[in-house]
């Protein structure tokens, strides 16, 4: 298994009531690998991360993490993987703490008090560790979910607009983070359109368009300036 | 242990979301209520119209209520997005079951303690004489209700029309508990031992089982959508 891709997506194709979202996609991300995946609304940059997360079946084509099957061996993806996406996974009535304790031990990777305040201090949460997620901001409750992250040790970590409502702090705490996951030997597939801030992490960068891959280049090539060039190509071809 | 664990942990939350919240609880105390004023003008002062209807009465209480509470078992889940990382996490989805099935055991056991005690002050009731046979009839029946009713709840959760599928669904797989749970009800609020009821007993204990080894089953399947 190690010599497998952590992602190998081969002629992925997905569509939803007749309307093809994704067309004959293939991507490969190796181990200790970020890419950032790049595309305009409805380019089909979601519905890519839950095929990889199991979430969704693919029309047609294969999606494979760490060399499991996203389709029928899905149990094993799961266990090798990390997913911050649109929604946050918290618990409105349950403080933070009491949210990150749930979600650990589901996993069945219980974590201790210590690395719980570790982990909400990392995301500069550890204040407000007993309050109750109710009275937290949309902000707050991603820096909380992106909180998992520090708990997990997915070898594959997949994120959907994670920048979305963080401050300064926690998106570079994220940024560290994802150098963290990839000196590791994780791999990286972060959706965005801040790519401003994803581009440094990166070691790639691809744009899908109309749901094909338009672009798969590497990150160090790119300027900032080429990459929103090139999106905004991309995405009028797609559109 | 693992396992254990995870339908611990289940469990935990559901009952803390609720103790904190209080929103299932409230409402189903209220409805509970409401039912009991409803059966009180529906029977009247009449004791020997009330003492035949009461064990029929109960449970319709109970499963009414019931239905009110299960329906809302994965609301919470549902609108705040948990539902993925239910899915998500790893392991056997049934423990996330177990430990459902356990928090709506322990939220109707509650509401059908209040009730009880309503309709011992309502229709005026010695239920006092029964209630340790009585208890373990109702507590028996609530399994069945809280194997499936979870089970329908997961299965009926993302439906658009889910208000109206739920009951639908629900209420003709509960018939041999309801029927074996108000045959014993009966008989022990008669006077009568528990074992006079053995049969019925019997017939909800095989229900319990089947329920809950369906749900432990097929669970999986179900959050899977």
């Amino acid at each position: 298994m190690s010599a497998e891709p952590a992602i190998r997506v081969a002629g992925l194709g997905k569509a939803y009531a007749g309307r093809i979202v994704l067309r004959d996609l293939s991507l490969e991300v190796q181990s200790g690998e970020v890419v950032l995946l790049l595309g305009a609304n409805g380019a089909g940059k979601t519905t890519l991360l839950r095929i990889l997360a199991t979430l969704a079946r693919p029309s047609r084509g294969r999606a494979a993490v760490a060399g499991y099957d996203c389709v029928r061996q899905a149990e094993q993806v799961r266990a090798r993987l990390g997913l911050v996406g649109h929604g946050s996974w918290v618990y409105d009535d349950l403080t933070a703490f009491e949210n990150l304790r749930f979600w650990t031990t589901l996993a069945g990777r219980p974590a201790g008090p210590d690395a719980l305040h570790a982990a909400l201090a990392a995301v500069d949460l550890d204040r407000k560790a007993g309050d109750r997620v109710r009275t937290f901001s949309a902000g707050m409750k991603r820096r909380l979910a992106l909180a998992r992250l520090a708990l997990t040790e997915a070898r594959v970590v997949l994120l959907d607009e994670p920048f979305a409502g963080l401050d300064q702090r926690a998106a570079k705490w994220l940024e560290e983070r994802l150098a963290g996951v990839k000196a590791a030997g994780g791999a990286v597939m972060l959706a965005t359109h801040s790519f401003g801030r994803g581009l440094s992490a990166a070691d790639r960068v691809a744009i899908l368009a109309g749901g094909r891959l338009a672009l798969d280049a590497p990150a160090a090539a790119l300027s900032p300036d080429d990459v929103r060039r090139l999106y905004e190509t991309h995405a009028e071809e797609g559109a | 242990m693992s396992y254990a664990r995870r339908a611990w942990i289940v469990l935990w939350k559901d009952v803390l979301t609720e103790r904190r919240s209080k929103e299932t609880l409230n409402a189903l105390f209220f409805f509970a209520l409401l039912l009991l004023f409803i059966f009180q003008f529906a029977l009247g002062p009449d004791r020997a119209r009330v003492g035949a209807a009461l064990p029929g009465l109960l449970w319709l209480g109970f499963v009414l209520s019931g239905l009110v509470g299960l329906g809302r078992a994965f609301l919470v889940e549902r609108e705040q997005d948990c539902w993925e990382g239910l899915l998500l996490a790893p392991g056997d989805k049934s423990a996330v079951y177990l430990g459902k099935v356990a928090g709506n055991l322990i939220l109707m056991l509650t509401v059908e303690a209040i009730l009880l005690a309503l309709f011992a002050v309502f229709f005026d009731v010695p239920l006092w004489p029964a209630l340790g046979p009585l208890a373990a009839v109702i507590v028996l029946g609530t399994v069945g209700l809280a194997a499936v009713g979870t089970l329908f709840a997961a299965m009926t959760a993302h439906v658009r029309a889910r208000e109206v599928l739920f009951p639908v669904l629900l209420l003709p797989v509960l018939v041999p508990v309801l029927l074996g749970a108000v045959k014993a009800t009966e008989a022990v609020l008669a006077g009568e031992p528990l074992a006079a009821a053995g049969n019925w007993l019997g017939l909800i204990a095989a229900a319990d089982v089947l329920y809950l080894t369906v749900g432990i089953l097929t669970f999986d399947v179900v959050l899977e959508g």
